[in-house]
């Protein structure tokens, strides 16, 4: 048996991708029914990415869901019924009626940010997130996911430049289903890999088989424990498929057919019931008891969310301000002492390694050299400046800046320079910027 | 006590209120080491660390949704943008994400956008905007603007100790300029609140910011002519305080507007339907408005002289409205 999770824990990961599924399969339903008032944005295929990154988290943990991460929701604990009124703008919904879809959260008790229809805002928020959280001496990780079509938004790079900048505790799952409403990736990203971005932000990153919920949750529990040790932020690239169209109206006639019929045989929850049969984790019994259990669920909910009333009118009215109708207090794990002078320090804390080293970006998504950071010192003594001592003393030791902007090994300025320089002195002793990369050691 | 200026006195706001609550953080670009392009957090670093005076990189979005972020886990950040007019970067995350977040799912953003703003200093079209109108038309917000000293150190207080996103429009021409007594003392002043600068019967001049200055200066000359005008600062933008406005034009029966803001959605539009809908009987004459012309704020003297309003530009128009 495979012993990364129990047996419950990976019968619940079943749990929650097929009610995942048949949650949707009923919302599907009810749209085609005229029941829900606006749009179903359809996530058949990629439960196995909301539901595996999700459950690698803790409830004290974070997250902004996207459109599509209906799954994350229900790990996190929401309800179907939350999401059924939801979609139907009913009275009893999470946001009563103001906002639909997957556009709600939970700040006091779930930890969930509600997220926008513009794509990337999250990314900074949630930094946001990470950061106080560590400045409260929470340990927390803040996550949320990004389509490939999102990840060629303004606010996707600032964010996320801005959280390697912090080293914020913060795991971003870059949801590669391939397909951004209708334009293909290849048309979005021109590179391979989404997950290669993350060299240029000088933080680590995966690659994972979105159809594969175990390898999704491993992967992402292993980037997880990462953030939690202070190492900065992580991106995971998963690669699924987006089986429907962007959203109910959309027939997706512009995939073509051999492209889902590849993918309907890489379906995560058929994968995943093999797996468990294979491992012995389950028998037909125990799959129909859950089976069983779900349609329970679901009936129970459906018939609470029809059943609901629709808002009063006069409710668009209110709400606009927080009239001390929230109580706002930051739960401090550490003690406030530390931040407030005269403990506070000025000194700079973060240090890029290797600055002007001349080495070259690791040619594969590897971890950076470790730095002194914040997040590792407030994990244990937020004071304990030998730390932040250790930052600035490897600092002091770094080469000078000597850059050749904007000129590249073949120019022909480089070259005549060499010329030059080499007739003035011995030719063995060649100058910094002249050595090629993979030859400098420090 | 020494007099000191506005910008000392958002300075000491800021060092009052961190000092006051751990929970309060300052964000934004170049506010650390070197204090922020006017100075406005200079001290801070040294002070309070790198925890809690976080340097930016130029990422006006990334500033604004992470200091919506960490206001979810109950911090009140302080976002500084190095002049007002880059709000337009961050537009978005602004309006979008942090205005709605409370009447969508009940998320309230307690936290402050604050950054110089305004014209008569030769900053040119991008160092010179006054873009508080996009954010009056967007509810879930609130804008201040204040025009002295005192005000501008009680209400940054107000507006850090709100639950709701606050716009902190400091005009840039009176960051030095103005100067006061202020108190020692912990005050605050109450956001949604205008005051009456002077008092007078013939008619009112609604103004805020530096216009409020330029309003006094015309009042004055005025008085000179016998025209005894009464002089309102608004203050706060968002919620705007009706209550005040129409008493004032009840006693004098005329109203002038002046504000630096362009003039096509301006304000005044704002205000002079306000006092239709609710003062009309005691007009004696149209509203009349001074504004900043219907152009961007150009760079060079004699262009944005001709832009902005001045007092002879407001004594001319009280002199007409008082014919009637």
């Amino acid at each position: 048996m495979p012993n990364a999770l129990t047996r419950d824990q990976y019968l619940d990961l079943y749990y929650y991708m097929q009610l995942n599924r048949r949650l949707e399969d009923r919302l599907v339903t009810l749209f085609r029914q005229n029941k829900i008032v606006g749009g179903v944005y359809s996530s058949l295929g990629q439960e196995a990415v909301s539901v595996g990154t999700s459950f690698a988290l803790e409830p004290r943990d974070w997250i902004a869901p996207m459109i599509r991460n209906i799954g994350a929701l229900l790990v996190k604990g929401f309800k179907p019924r939350d999401i059924f009124t939801q979609h139907m703008a009913k009275f009893t919904s999470p946001t009563q009626g103001k906002d639909g879809t997957s556009h709600f959260g939970d700040l006091k008790v779930r930890h969930v940010v509600s997220p926008i229809s513009m794509l990337g805002d999250l990314i900074p928020v949630m930094t946001g997130v990470a950061m106080a959280g560590r400045y409260l001496g929470q340990n927390i990780v803040a996550m949320t996911w990004i389509g490939d079509g999102g990840s060629s938004t303004g606010a996707f790079h600032e964010g996320l430049n801005f959280a390697a900048t912090q080293r914020a505790p913060f795991v971003l799952i870059v949801e590669n289903n391939q397909w951004a409403y209708s334009t293909p990736v290849a048309r979005q990203v021109p590179i391979k890999n989404l997950a290669d971005r993350a060299v240029a932000y000088g933080i680590t990153s995966k690659i994972v088989d979105g159809n594969d919920v175990v390898a999704v949750y491993e992967t992402t529990k292993s980037a997880v424990d990462e953030c939690r040790a202070g190492r900065g932020p992580v991106l995971i690239e998963v690669k699924t498929m987006r089986m429907k169209g962007h959203a109910q109206h959309d027939p997706a006639e512009y995939v073509p057919k051999a492209m889902f019929d590849y993918w309907k045989t890489q379906d995560p929850i058929a994968r995943y019931e093999t797996y468990l049969s294979e491992h012995k984790l389950w028998d037909v019994r125990k799959k129909s008891e859950i089976d069983a259990r779900i349609e329970r669920e679901l009936d129970a909910d459906q018939k609470f969310a029809e059943e609901s009333p629709m808002p009063p009118p006069e409710l668009a009215e209110q709400g606009v301000y927080c009239d001390g109708c929230h109580t706002i207090e930051a739960e401090w794990r550490r003690p406030k002492k530390e931040v407030t002078p005269p403990a506070a320090s000025e000194e700079a804390i973060w240090q890029v390694a290797d600055f002007g080293a001349f080495k070259a970006a690791p040619p594969t998504t590897a971890a950076p050299a470790p730095v002194a950071a914040r997040a590792a010192v407030s994990e244990g003594n937020g004071a304990d400046s030998s730390i932040v001592a250790n930052g600035e003393t490897e600092s002091a030791k770094q080469v000078p800046l000597r850059v050749p902007f904007g000129r590249g090994p073949k120019d022909r300025s480089v070259e005549l320079e060499r010329r030059d320089k080499a007739a003035e002195r011995p030719p063995q002793h060649r100058p910094h910027h002249h050595k090629p990369h993979k030859k400098r050691r420090r | 006590m020494p007099e000191i200026t506005m910008l000392e006195a958002i300075r000491q706001a800021l060092f009052e209120e961190m000092e006051r609550d751990p929970a309060v953080v300052a964000i934004g670009e170049d506010i650390g080491v070197y204090g922020g392009a006017f100075k406005a957090t200079e001290g801070l670093l040294a002070k309070f660390g790198h925890e809690r005076v976080i340097e930016t990189p130029i990422s006006e979005t990334a500033i604004v949704g992470a200091a919506c972020g960490m206001s979810y886990l109950g911090l009140r950040p302080v976002a500084e943008m190095q002049f007002i007019d880059f709000i337009a970067c961050c537009f978005n995350q602004v309006t979008n994400f942090v205005a709605k977040s409370h009447y969508r799912y009940g998320a309230p953003v307690p936290m402050v956008l604050r950054g110089p703003s305004g014209g008569g200093v030769h900053g040119g079209p991008f160092h010179s905007a006054n873009p508080e109108m996009y954010f009056v038309h967007t509810p879930g917000l609130k804008v201040v603007y204040p025009s002295t000293a005192y005000d501008a150190k009680g209400l940054l207080k107000s507006a850090i100790r709100d639950n709701n996103p606050v716009l902190f429009f400091e005009h840039k021409f009176l960051y030095r300029r103005v100067k006061e007594v202020v108190p020692a003392s912990d005050f605050t002043v109450p956001i949604g609140k205008a005051v009456v600068r002077r008092q007078g019967g013939d008619l009112t001049i609604l103004s805020y910011a530096a216009m409020a200055h330029v309003a006094l200066e015309a009042a004055a000359s005025l008085a000179a002519e016998g025209i005894e005008a009464e002089v309102i600062d608004l203050r706060t933008l968002l919620p705007l305080d009706s209550e005040t406005i129409l008493d004032s034009v009840k006693k004098t029966n005329r109203l002038l507007i002046v504000h630096e803001d362009t003039r096509t959605g301006g304000i005044a539009g704002e205000i002079a339907a306000i006092v239709c809908e609710s003062a009309f009987e005691h007009l004696d004459a149209p509203i009349a408005r001074v504004t900043g012309l219907d152009t961007p704020v150009p760079y060079s003297p004699p262009l944005e002289e001709h832009f902005l309003p001045n007092a002879e530009k407001v004594v001319s128009a009280a002199r007409e409205l008082a014919k009637y």
